[in-house]
């Protein structure tokens, strides 16, 4: 059987658990503790280790979605995640502007990791002081040819169009058979 | 629908980009501690400013210019009839006090003066509201953002938000392909324009401020100015590098096959 994988990474409390949660096939392994930093923020729980979401598409193939952990200090397990990653998808909080430098850092790295395609799911766009993706993407800093997509994490539909646009980024650069 | 946030977190130089980028219309009201200051925007261009509710008015604004006196200030607060900047604006070209020139000038150097202010703020709550545009009677007097921006950023001082800005200085750069940033109606300083001679997506910024000389605060702190104007991007540099970190190591995707990535395409659409 072949298993492939995709990588969820953005910042603290941005939606990555629930991104995965919204499109796995399983309940979503969460290795979560109680958080030691980041007080001001309401989670009382984060992802220290990583989320673990699968999508089967028949016997011979399974894609696995692995969330990073949103915190700084566990951030050494992020190359180890990105390790033969067909792709990435950063999601960012749109309403939290003051998470949006983590934001660009988180996906400067990544783009170091790996040469491989990468989305922007603008998250949390049911909410009013949402920032819309074109005005994210030039407070990110990404370029035109970058798909920033509007997303809302617990909306398995939405969850879905993001996922796809990875795969059909993905499949542009995938050589023939 | 509004952009709120806080300049801790979001300055003044990347509200600019944004609006200049995006080409936005609205009002951008930042309130500090103990000052609030509007900012107006047609079509990504500076059109008015006020501080604290007031603009200063025409007469206030060609009094601190130096184009009319006291006396001639006086006499037309008492002659006219209207408090509407461009009535007023008419009847003082009228009058033979001043030129159009002067007024274009003078309300210029006002919005400037208060923009520039804005910089200096490193605290405080912003909110953007689309299509608010100042009133009907308002001079309005459009100003290209890009240098605005460029001056903004030659006043940074803190590195460790340029270090969070742009952490690597192995990228490259190279420039925007936005057809209307004409790099010539930009001031530069000489710096500037020795980094930008080197601007290719061959040389790293590490290897840019190497030839010229220049700090790491340096050179961070020109690119920063010119990517927030607009005028640069930055991109994974070609051709031979030195070797990444171990840890940094950028590592090619895996070889996955195209028909296996349309079998996850096809399930995910049936999903």
């Amino acid at each position: 059987m072949e298993t492939v994988k995709i990588v969820v990474a953005g910042p603290f409390n941005a939606g990555k658990t629930e991104f995965i949660s919204s499109i796995s096939e399983i309940d979503v392994v969460s290795t979560e503790q109680k958080i030691t930093d980041n007080p001001g923020v309401e989670k009382d729980q984060t992802t220290v280790a990583m989320d673990f979401g699968r999508i089967t598409v028949d016997k011979e193939l399974v894609l696995y979605l692995y969330g990073t952990p949103g915190q700084k200090r566990f951030d050494f397990m992020w190359d180890i995640l990105s390790e033969g990653m067909l792709g990435f998808v950063v999601v960012v909080d749109s309403a939290r502007p003051e998470t949006f430098r983590e934001a660009k850092t988180i996906l400067n790295r990544f783009r170091r990791y790996a040469t491989t395609p990468y989305v922007i799911a603008a998250n949390k766009q049911d909410i009013e002081d949402a920032w819309p993706p074109e005005d994210l993407r030039i407070a990110l800093r990404v370029s035109s040819n970058t798909k920033v997509l509007s997303c809302i994490a617990t909306d398995r539909e939405s969850v879905r169009r993001v996922v796809l646009e990875l795969l059909y980024s993905i499949v542009d650069l995938a050589p023939e058979d | 629908m509004a952009l709120k946030g806080n300049l801790k977190d979001f300055n003044v130089t990347q509200l600019f980009n944004l609006i200049n980028l995006a080409r936005k219309t609205g009002s951008l009201t930042i309130e500090g501690p103990d000052r609030k200051v509007e900012v107006c925007f047609k079509e990504g261009k500076l059109v008015t400013a006020s501080l604290n509710g007031q603009n200063g008015g025409l007469i206030g604004m060609l009094q601190k210019a130096g184009k009319i006196t006291a006396e001639q200030s006086r006499v037309v607060r008492d002659r006219s009839e209207t408090s509407a900047d461009k009535e007023l604006g008419l009847l003082l070209i009228n009058a033979g006090y001043v030129t159009q020139d002067d007024i274009v000038q003078s309300v210029r150097a006002h919005t400037l003066d208060v923009v520039y202010l804005l910089f200096t703020w490193t605290d405080g709550s912003f909110r953007f509201e689309p299509n608010r545009l100042p009133s009907e009677g308002a001079i309005t007097v459009p100003i290209n953002l890009e240098n605005i921006i460029m001056e903004g950023s030659r006043r940074v001082r803190e590195y460790e938000m340029l270090q969070s800005e742009l952490p690597h200085l192995d990228m490259a750069l190279r420039f925007t392909e936005r057809p209307d940033a004409k790099l010539r109606d930009i001031n530069l300083t000489v710096e500037e324009w020795r980094v930008i001679s080197f601007i290719n997506p061959r040389n790293t910024m590490r290897q840019i401020a190497k030839a010229n000389s220049m700090s790491d605060f340096k050179i961070r702190r020109i690119v920063y100015g010119l990517l927030s104007a607009g005028l640069v991007e930055l991109v994974m540099p070609e051709g031979p590098q030195e070797a990444p970190r171990v840890s940094e190591a950028v590592s090619a995707p895996p070889p996955v096959k195209r028909s296996l990535i349309l079998r996850l395409i096809d399930k995910v659409k049936r999903m």
